[in-house]
């Protein structure tokens, strides 16, 4: 009795096993996709809910332009038919009225062109929000010409990051972790409380005003380990601060892509650039790119905006991954929405000013800022 | 250890699982039986595999040589030999190797009249082992999630897989796990530092004390003793603990939650009490 029992069981679990094997279903639950990016057996995987990526599926569709592109006929600096235009006298008519109306949908689309224009005096720079999209436009090429090591032929639009709301939901500013005096009880030292950034870990709440505020070749090296026993100056004196805080950076890149450590990384061995994968040298450029953006547009245009979009400190909002990425490793799942807008992947011409003059309602205008150093 | 010589009254036949009396005999003083012989089988045939292997495979250095599964796109089907095929084939080899051997143990329990504590606790080792190579790559639909065979290979393995989910001590699973292994060590040298303090007098002269003195010293010592008995099914139930939620840590990372753990204790900052 008791070796039919068994001898019944033994062939239930390989008659089980010989329909799965045989079935290549991909998985019995159904509810989870996975990717390989390492060797087989190296456990570099990034696993993604399936109900999950459709939410993002429908977070990430690109709006339809408003009409068909035409760029047949005199550019608008040729026509001279508005005033004041700094930046976009390269494109026609069509087109020029085109963007605008686009930018509106992506930007402003319940205020319309009254949140950057006087409609009394659409050439105006008294609204603030005009002078900053102007830079946000230079910003904008500048990122799809000077960039193309993170954003490749892609490229990036203001839908990119602003998805219809006037300010992007993904910023962060210097007061976002207010530091606490160093004392002999309470000091926090910047970590020890939940932060949001780092995954909900305790780690760093603010690594990016760390890693991601310095201009390029000042901002502090991301590191994890020294290559000594202790930590010696020449190795950048990495300490367990260090240490942590790059984690906490690298928790918020991983979640602001939707991915994890092993979309970039072998584990065994985090700095080792013959082991990660080719996603490392994107994301690599991508941390330049964002210190480059921060220091060079997003930074200096903090005395430009009114106290109501500053932060704590009265710092200016900033970008991090999060900012365009919103939870998918390509923005946008790589739609190529900036092919429709031409004029967003030309060269900033070389010598235009950071910024120019600010034109009040008066006709009077005004140096905001100096011009971009070469 | 030498054969004692009243062994032989408990060698009965008899109390096999399977197969009448085929292979229920002794040799020497181990017990052969017909889980004996596939625990030999098997073994041997996936031994001979993984040395095929590494013989195809870059490197004879021990630490290097890897075994590795399939990639993910085979899904859960048959992959050639020497693109994951092996894995599998040792794989089946192992469980068949593991499961033969507790079988065996069932039936020295069975001819011996003795419970299966034994078995059953080398089960749940068992289960931890195929919840690594079976149980998760089933849920997740392909072969490729489970660990490679290799010194260095496995730990590279767990390393990355733990960092699939950001902060693996962030794992509640993990923590509880952690928490009965730490709980088991204690326990064990506690409980072995009691008996040898009990019944190794250092002077030979000196008479061996009786439980009862193990009794009085942990009740002086924490007020309570759980005893002669106790003390083997708490460190049974502690051990079984730590092997069991070591397998849940790992099967519910990836078909139960593919996030990093730390997100996972935001109902405990959502709590009402405080937030």
């Amino acid at each position: 009795m008791r070796t039919w029992a068994l001898g019944a069981i033994i062939a239930a679990f390989l008659a089980v096993g010989t329909l799965i094997m045989l079935s290549e279903e991909r998985s019995l639950i159904a509810s989870v996709e996975t990717v390989q990016t390492g060797f087989r057996g190296t456990g570099m995987e990034v696993g993604r809910d399936l109900e999950r990526l459709r939410e993002l599926m429908e977070a990430n569709v690109v709006p339809e332009p408003p009409w068909e592109l035409d760029t047949s006929g005199e550019t608008v600096a040729e026509l001279g038919i508005y005033e004041n235009v700094q930046i976009l006298g390269d494109l026609t008519d069509d087109q020029f009225n085109r963007f605008m109306a686009a930018i509106t949908e992506w930007v402003s689309p319940d205020q319309g062109c009254a949140y950057c224009h006087n409609e009394e005096n659409l050439a105006s720079d008294e609204v603030y929000a005009k002078v900053v999209s102007r830079r946000m436009i230079q910003m904008t090429r500048h990122i799809n010409t000077e960039w193309a090591d993170h954003v490749a032929g892609t490229g990036v639009t203001c839908y990119t990051c602003h998805r219809g709301m006037n300010v992007p939901a993904n910023i962060w500013f210097d007061g976002d972790a207010p530091e606490t005096p160093p004392g002999w009880a309470g000091y926090t030292g910047g970590q020890n409380k939940v932060s949001v950034q780092a995954g909900y870990t305790s780690m760093y709440m603010d690594p990016f005003s760390r890693y991601l505020s310095a201009p390029l070749g000042e901002a502090k090296n991301i590191r994890i380990e020294t290559r000594t026993v202790l930590p010696q100056a020449e190795d950048d004196g990495i300490s367990l601060q260090d240490t942590e805080g790059t984690y906490s950076l690298m928790i918020h890149m991983s979640t602001a892509l939707g991915a994890n450590c092993t979309l970039c990384h072998n584990t065994r061995d985090f700095s080792s650039w013959e082991q990660a994968t080719p996603q490392r040298v994107t994301a690599w450029h991508g941390l330049q790119m964002v210190r480059d953006l921060n220091a060079d547009y997003l930074t200096p245009l903090g005395p430009v905006y009114p106290e109501h979009r500053l932060g704590l400190a009265g710092d200016a909002p900033k970008a991090n991954c999060a900012t365009c990425h919103i939870g998918v490793q390509k923005p946008l799942n790589g739609a190529p929405m900036a092919d429709d807008y031409p004029s967003l992947k030309v060269a900033n011409p070389e010598g235009q000013p950071a910024m120019d003059r600010r034109m009040d309602g008066g006709g009077q205008s005004s140096l905001l800022l100096a011009p971009a150093a070469e | 250890m030498a054969l004692l010589s009243f062994e032989r009254k408990y060698r009965v036949r008899g109390g096999t699982l399977i197969g009448g009396d085929l292979f229920d005999f002794w040799v020497g003083p181990f017990y052969v039986g017909f889980f004996g012989v596939t625990t030999i089988f098997f073994s041997v045939l996936g031994t001979v595999l993984i040395f095929f292997g590494a013989a195809l495979g870059p490197t004879w250095n021990p630490w290097l040589i890897n075994i590795a599964p399939p990639d993910l796109s085979y899904g859960l089907a048959f992959a050639p030999l020497q693109e994951g095929g092996l894995w599998q084939v040792i794989t089946i080899c192992a469980i068949g190797a593991f499961v033969s051997w507790m079988l065996r143990e069932v039936e020295i329990c069975r001819k011996l009249g003795i419970g299966y504590h034994v078995p059953f606790a080398f089960g749940v080792a068992i289960f931890a082992y195929v919840s690594l190579v079976v149980i998760r790559p089933l849920l997740l639909g392909a072969w490729g999630h489970g660990f490679p065979y290799g010194i260095f290979s496995h730990l590279d393995w767990v390393s990355n897989f733990a960092y699939q989910y950001l902060h693996f001590h962030y794992n509640p699973a993990h923590m509880i796990a952690v928490t009965f292994f730490f709980a088991t060590v204690l326990a064990l040298a506690l409980h072995g530092g009691m008996v040898l303090s009990a019944t190794n007098p250092a002077d030979e002269n000196e008479k061996v004390k009786t439980p009862e003195y193990e009794d009085s010293f942990f009740r002086d010592f924490i007020g309570y003793s759980i005893g002669t008995l106790g003390i083997h099914r708490l460190g049974l139930i502690l051990a079984l603990n730590a092997g069991f939620w070591s397998a849940v840590c790992v099967i519910i990372s990836g078909p139960f939650w593919t996030k990093g753990w730390p997100e996972w204790w935001s109902w405990w900052l959502n709590l009402p009490i405080w937030s």
